[in-house]
């Protein structure tokens, strides 16, 4: 079945934004609204280039707030529809999310994360976990996040993300970085028109005199209405993390120390791995691909065996938070993350491992 | 027409029922006793339906005192976030093409924090009807100072009167994009009077009309009134607005389209 699957596959040399863009087109997409930013623009243009050759409409936006309203209007009217940005764009598009998440309206939104606060820089950072995971606009609300650690899987979590975004009428966003943006690797792509489009029936396609009209809102000014959204909101977030949590791991049957890390540092923490295995440390890596939600429970039992966490990131330390949720307080969770664009190299979380396991029984947190 | 006469009519069977067209839903209007809003729905519903549209068309209400206009009107809508009803027209104009979109703005959406993305929908020509309220004031906020808010006007946050010199100038928004190429027809009308409603009702009905030929975007605007905001009863409103909206907002055709 692997290979059948992968006989129809077409094996290319791309970016990660490349990929992410072409997946797009073979996903079915049929509208694309974005605004040029670094590191991520060459989506656009790449979707730009292939729009005259290919079924899709691209229109480049005024402004990440207009690209993002431009989405809930497209998906609000039933099509399948994807824009990018980069860190200071998707800040812009907080209040659109917050809209879209409300209307319940499906879509895929990439943030190719660089380096804050403020302008920052365009080298890869994994600083936006708080603002995609928590919230970003104002309410309570969720996304479903997926985080890509290679070029292939920013190609397969665009189909991952339309599927997950009409199945549950909720923005997916896909948290990736500048690194895996700009970086080229083999990518197997799946074949063009193999992920099937409804046009749903609450879209807003015009209404017949059969049915009563399709209202996209998220205004419900009466308190109770809007406390009923809510709940039901609230409900579906639960039956999203009841089915939808995806996760790795790597060594971690026999680990003492669980290293926890997403995207690219997930896969400099797996080097880190290799090389303490070698070094006769008995270290495990457990990576979240799903960010929200969020693997608490496996998390949870893990704490049971090992004798402590080490969370990798890069940033000041965000995902550590849950980490550090999850475990609970049974085994001590550490810390290590570069900030400001600077991307870890696996001989330094291996420096960190080292200090730990030399130290192993005796462990606090208070270095944290 | 003297009562006489009109009983006598309709003794003999003249049709004077001024039925609510079925483009509009049974839900009383919200709206301030006298406010040009019931009045705008209702002509371009009403066009909607004579035009026969109804199940082609899909509308974007905003931010402001028509946030419900969707509770009114009987077609497929969306509802946008402030100022964004044109980004949103245009997302769904683009995957649509074949639909009559349309938006429903007040000045505070449009003139202000939909600025941006005003100009740039009808500065790409998008194929939609721009329905532009403007009352030179926030409605629904309580009645404060807008972009269109004439100088010296007075409203709740310039209590002492619009001073043009550290507040700017009244936002003429309806002149600003009849400049844009992508403009196609761009008309300032109003409905304080019997006559005026039929002239703008007639404007919707050339923009839903032009609509079909994807030449660019129709911006009608609609000079009204804001008893509420104003602190007027409905007829002095009109009063005000014939003698100090017009002259700054007079009404006409801005670009209308070369004749073939």
């Amino acid at each position: 079945m692997q290979e059948q699957i992968s006989k129809e596959r077409e094996i290319r040399l791309m970016k990660g934004n490349e990929a992410l863009a072409e997946a797009a087109i073979r996903a079915g997409m049929h509208a694309y609204f974005g605004y040029p930013i670094t590191p991520q623009s060459e989506i656009l243009e790449y979707l730009t280039e292939q729009m005259p050759k290919r079924n899709f409409k691209v229109l480049q936006a005024e402004s990440e707030v207009a690209s993002i309203n431009m989405i809930y209007g497209a998906a609000g009217a039933g099509a399948r529809v994807m824009t990018t940005s980069s860190s200071p764009g998707i800040s812009l598009m907080q209040e659109g999310l917050s809209y879209i998440a409300s209307a319940e309206l499906p879509c895929v939104v990439a943030n190719v994360v660089r380096g804050g606060p403020g302008l920052g820089t365009i080298q890869p950072s994994q600083g936006d976990y708080f603002q995609a995971v928590k919230g970003g606009g104002h309410g309570d609300y969720r996304l479903i996040v997926l985080a890509p650690n290679s070029v292939q899987e920013m190609a397969d979590f665009v189909f991952d993300g339309f599927r997950l975004a009409e199945k549950y009428r909720n923005p997916v966003m896909i948290l990736t970085d500048g690194a895996l943006g700009q970086m080229m690797e083999k990518v197997a792509l799946p074949p063009e028109g193999s992920l099937e489009h409804v046009v749903p029936e609450w879209a807003t396609v015009g209404k017949p005199k059969t049915r009563e009209p399709n209202i996209i809102t998220s205004l419900f000014i009466e308190p109770e209405k809007m406390q009923a959204v809510n709940i039901h909101l609230q409900k579906k977030y639960k039956t999203i993390e009841e089915n939808e949590i995806r996760y790795e791991e790597y060594h971690t049957e026999d680990a003492e120390i669980i290293l926890t890390a997403f995207g690219l540092s997930s896969r400099l923490c797996q080097k880190a791995v290799d090389l303490a295995r070698e070094a006769g440390i008995k270290v495990g890596l457990l990576r979240p691909i799903t960010l929200f939600p969020f693997p608490y429970q496996r998390i949870s039992e893990l704490a049971h065996d090992a004798k402590a966490f080490l969370t990798v990131e890069m940033n000041a330390g965000q995902m550590v938070e849950d980490v550090r949720l999850a475990v609970n307080g049974k085994k001590p969770v550490f810390f290590t993350g570069k900030m400001g664009g600077i991307i870890p190299s696996p001989e330094e979380i291996l420096a960190k491992v080292e200090e730990m396991a030399a130290n192993i029984n005796n462990l606090t947190e208070v270095e944290r | 027409m003297s009562t006489d006469v009109l009983t006598q009519e309709l003794q003999q069977g003249f049709d004077c029922v001024y039925e609510k067209p079925d483009t509009l839903t049974d839900t009383r209007f919200h709206y301030c006793p006298g406010c040009g809003h019931g009045v705008a729905h209702r002509i371009l519903m009403e066009t909607i339906q004579e035009l026969g549209i109804a199940e082609q068309t899909v509308g974007v209400a905003p931010v402001g005192c028509s946030v419900f206009a969707y509770h009114y009107m009987n077609i497929d809508m969306q509802e946008a976030a402030h100022g964004r009803a044109c980004a949103v027209a245009t997302g769904v104009k683009r995957v649509l093409p074949d639909r009559y979109v349309f938006t429903y703005q007040g000045d505070g959406d449009l003139a202000a924090i939909g600025t941006a993305e005003t100009i740039h929908a009808v500065n790409r020509g998008e194929n939609i009807l721009i329905v532009f309220i403007n009352n030179a004031i926030y409605g629904m906020t309580g009645g404060q100072m807008a972009p269109t808010t004439l100088a010296k006007m007075v409203t709740s946050t310039t209590p002492y009167g619009r001073e043009t010199d550290w507040i700017g100038f009244p936002l003429k928004m309806t002149d600003l994009v009849a400049h844009l190429p992508g403009a196609y027809y761009v008309t300032r009308q109003a409905v304080h009077t019997p006559n005026a409603v039929r002239k703008a009702k007639k404007a919707i009905r050339n923009a839903f009309e032009y609509q079909k030929l994807n030449k660019g975007t129709c911006f009608v605007e609609i000079v009204s009134n804001c008893p509420s905001g104003w602190k007027m009863n409905p007829s002095d409103s009109n009063k005000w607005l014939e003698e100090n909206m017009l002259p700054f907002y007079p009404l006409g055709d801005l670009k209308v389209p070369e004749k073939a």
